[in-house]
């Protein structure tokens, strides 16, 4: 027999849909592969895995002022991922969600140094809240206007984005709104501009559960949602069909820049109390992790994000208890996305190995 | 003029950072991957350039180490792990077929955090910074050129008063260029990056010029972020400090176009972008906002090349899609 004829030990072929609960079966099985390759580094630090996750947890969830904590930390991850959900859905790589936060902090805190005295808080924090907004998605819409309009590349543009917010708020910090000089710090806001809390955290995670559902809506049962969902698939056939492409983008990055940036206005109003220049703090990162593995579902994002929330805030936990340094967390965060861009592989296609019947054919 | 010398001098240092990690990428995005994950492995080239001699360091003892295999490991130990990364996003975007914005987005994750845990491991190992003894950190950092050639006014300090990295990327550089325009497997590369479905008509394996593109450009991105951590960084690990780096370089690769002698003037001026609030002081112009500058400058020129669209100046027609052979 001629070897070089030969069938190939594996082959490819595209799977026709699968079972629902197949994928999904695939997908929560490479989450655990993921927290299986992450006790690696915690191997090499040379502590016992079982403990270590055991701390993680026991850090996150132990007792409620721990529960607090993590949920404090789910809210802009959760709030940051619904802001690129659209934009990545739409092939549109917006990485820039840190600065979109940065700016929205930044309009936020002006309205609550400028009139933080002079408003009572009903008035006051609409008004934080809609300069936030407006700060993120102005700096949003410069990059999507410049994609739309000239083809820029949207991911370095958004991520240079990042710097120059971080170093306006950097500015800030250490200039012209200084407390006390040489502190570099800027004063606590006065309690009007402090959004209230309920139970125990402050109510940005009911803004932003209001805004899972909002989104979802927007997303799936609106035409907006729709023309995004075709750009993603395809450029030309939402052309053909005679879709704005440039518009259609433009408008999509207003609305993930304003979500960015209402996320800011709650950090600084409601988790912080004032603006410093890591309000963002590598959340428009994590995010990225956050929707990609809930598949863009608003939904699931809440579960995702509330995992990497107790990993983040377990992982602080552990580097206290044990020699594991925090940043486990981005490893671990890396990983999940690295195993679920892995798993999609053995959902869109099936490897067919020899068999004897066919070498023989 | 004697400030902008010495300027551009100051620059060649971190400028052979930002060239090294552009050269990498320039490589990778031949083949058509494009790699976003050049912070995530600078980062981890960073950390491990400077733990490899630090472990050498510490198994020989002070006073005995050689400050030839010292440079050697950290060049290998940098290239290692780069090319493991690069190793690792070929296997999810070429046989995995994964998306390769988003891989390359979580090997940025990825590598900061890896870069983090193994500097902070290494800390609490040897109780206090991760550094070098004073002998080796001379040897890292020598101006090894001829003083009359140092004197020349100039030229001199810009050119000769650099270290042996510098020349060492520009040397990369030149043969890089040489491997893509002169050789038969460096056009190859470029047929792979342009169509992949012609290249693989053609009889090249796709598959393997994109995996070997991607490690070797991977391993040589992260040795850029050995050579800041050796040099500009005085050989002690500062995580914050290579922050945006990674990033810079894949933003220097599209103002190259894609030209490996391009990157050589082009990371020196950014290199200068970024060291300028330090050298040519600007009255009354706070020191965080002049920071911004070379993210500034980086946005205006994409602005400026996406609005110019030239037809020579283009990237590999492919660049960022996954070739799939059934799907034509």
């Amino acid at each position: 027999m001629n070897d070089g004829m030969r069938t190939p030990l594996i082959r490819l072929a595209k799977r026709d849909e699968m079972n629902p609960r197949m994928v999904w079966a695939i997908r929560i099985g490479s989450i655990l592969f993921a927290f299986l390759l992450g006790t690696i580094p915690i191997l090499m630090a040379g502590e016992n895995p079982f403990v270590s996750y055991g701390i993680i947890i026991n850090g996150a969830l132990g007792k409620p002022g721990y529960i607090r904590q993590t949920v404090k930390r789910a809210i802009p991850l959760l709030g940051c991922a619904l802001a690129i959900a659209p934009c990545f859905k739409m092939r549109f790589w917006n990485i820039g969600a840190e600065g979109q936060i940065t700016m929205g902090a930044i309009l936020a805190s002006f309205v609550a140094i400028t009139w933080g005295k002079l408003l009572p808080s009903p008035l006051l924090l609409p008004l934080m809240a809609v300069f936030g907004i407006v700060g993120g998605a102005v700096w949003a819409l410069v990059p999507g206007f410049f994609k739309a309009k000239y083809n820029t590349n949207e991911t370095l543009f958004t991520l240079m984005m990042n710097y120059i917010a971080i170093g306006i708020a950097r500015w800030l910090q250490g200039g012209p709104w200084e407390g006390r000089p040489g502190t570099q710090l800027i004063p606590m806001f006065p309690e009007a501009a402090r959004l209230p809390s309920v139970c125990g955290v402050y109510c940005g995670w009911i803004i932003v559960l209001v805004m899972v559902v909002l989104v979802h809506i927007y997303m799936n049962y609106t035409k907006h949602g729709y023309e995004v969902a075709v750009i993603g698939d395809s450029i030309n056939t939402a052309r053909y069909a005679g879709m704005n492409v440039g518009w259609v983008m433009m408008r999509t990055m207003l609305f993930s820049g304003a979500i960015s940036g209402m996320v800011g206005f709650m950090l600084v109003s409601g988790a912080n109390g004032t603006l410093n220049s890591d309000v963002a703090g590598g959340v428009g990162f994590t995010a990225i992790t956050v929707a990609w593995l809930g598949q863009l579902n608003s939904f699931a994002m809440i579960a995702i994000a509330a995992m990497l929330a107790i990993i983040g805030k377990g992982s602080a936990t552990l580097q206290t208890r044990l020699s594991v340094p925090a940043s486990v967390a981005d490893i671990v965060s890396g990983t999940l996305l690295f195993c679920m861009l892995g798993c999609e592989f053995f959902i869109n296609y099936k490897l067919i190995f020899r068999s004897k019947k066919e070498v023989r054919a | 003029m004697n400030a902008i010398v010495l300027l551009l001098a100051a620059a060649g240092a971190y400028g052979t950072a930002l060239m090294l990690g552009t050269l990498g990428e320039i490589l990778t995005e031949k083949s058509g991957n494009m790699n976003l994950g050049v912070e995530g492995m600078m980062y981890m080239g960073g950390i491990f350039g400077l733990i490899a001699p630090n472990l050498y360091e510490h198994a020989v003892g002070e006073g005995n180490a050689s400050p030839a295999v010292a440079i050697l490991l950290a060049v290998v130990a940098s290239f290692a792990i780069g090319a493991l990364a690069g190793a690792l996003f070929s296997f999810l975007t070429v046989t995995l077929r994964a998306n390769q914005n988003v891989t390359g987005l979580a090997m940025t994750t990825f590598g900061t955090g890896v870069a983090k845990f193994a500097g902070e491991l290494r800390r609490l190992q040897v109780g206090g910074y991760v550094t070098l003894s004073n002998d080796l950190k001379f040897a890292f950092d020598n101006h090894f050129m001829p003083a009359f050639l140092k004197k020349i006014p100039v030229v001199g300090p810009i050119l000769f008063d650099q270290s042996e990295f510098f020349y060492l990327s520009i040397l990369l550089a030149v043969l890089m260029h040489l491997f893509l325009t002169r050789t038969k497997t460096g056009l190859y590369l470029r047929a792979v990056g342009e169509s992949p479905s012609t290249a693989d008509t053609a009889g090249i394996d796709i598959t393997r010029y994109k995996y070997l593109a991607t490690i070797i450009g991977g391993g040589i991105s992260a040795m850029g972020g050995m050579a800041y951590t050796m040099t500009t960084a005085g050989c002690v690990w500062i995580e914050a400090s290579l922050s945006g780096t990674g990033w810079l370089a894949v933003a220097l690769v599209i103002f190259c176009t894609w030209r490996p002698l391009n990157a050589i003037w082009s990371s020196i001026l950014f290199g200068a972008l970024m060291i300028m609030y330090l050298r040519i002081i600007v009255p009354f112009f706070p020191t965080e906002l002049y920071k911004i500058l070379p993210y500034f400058v980086t946005i205006v020129v994409l602005v400026i090349t996406s609005m110019r669209n030239l037809k020579d100046k283009q990237p590999p027609a492919s660049l960022g899609l996954n070739y799939f052979r059934e799907e034509r």
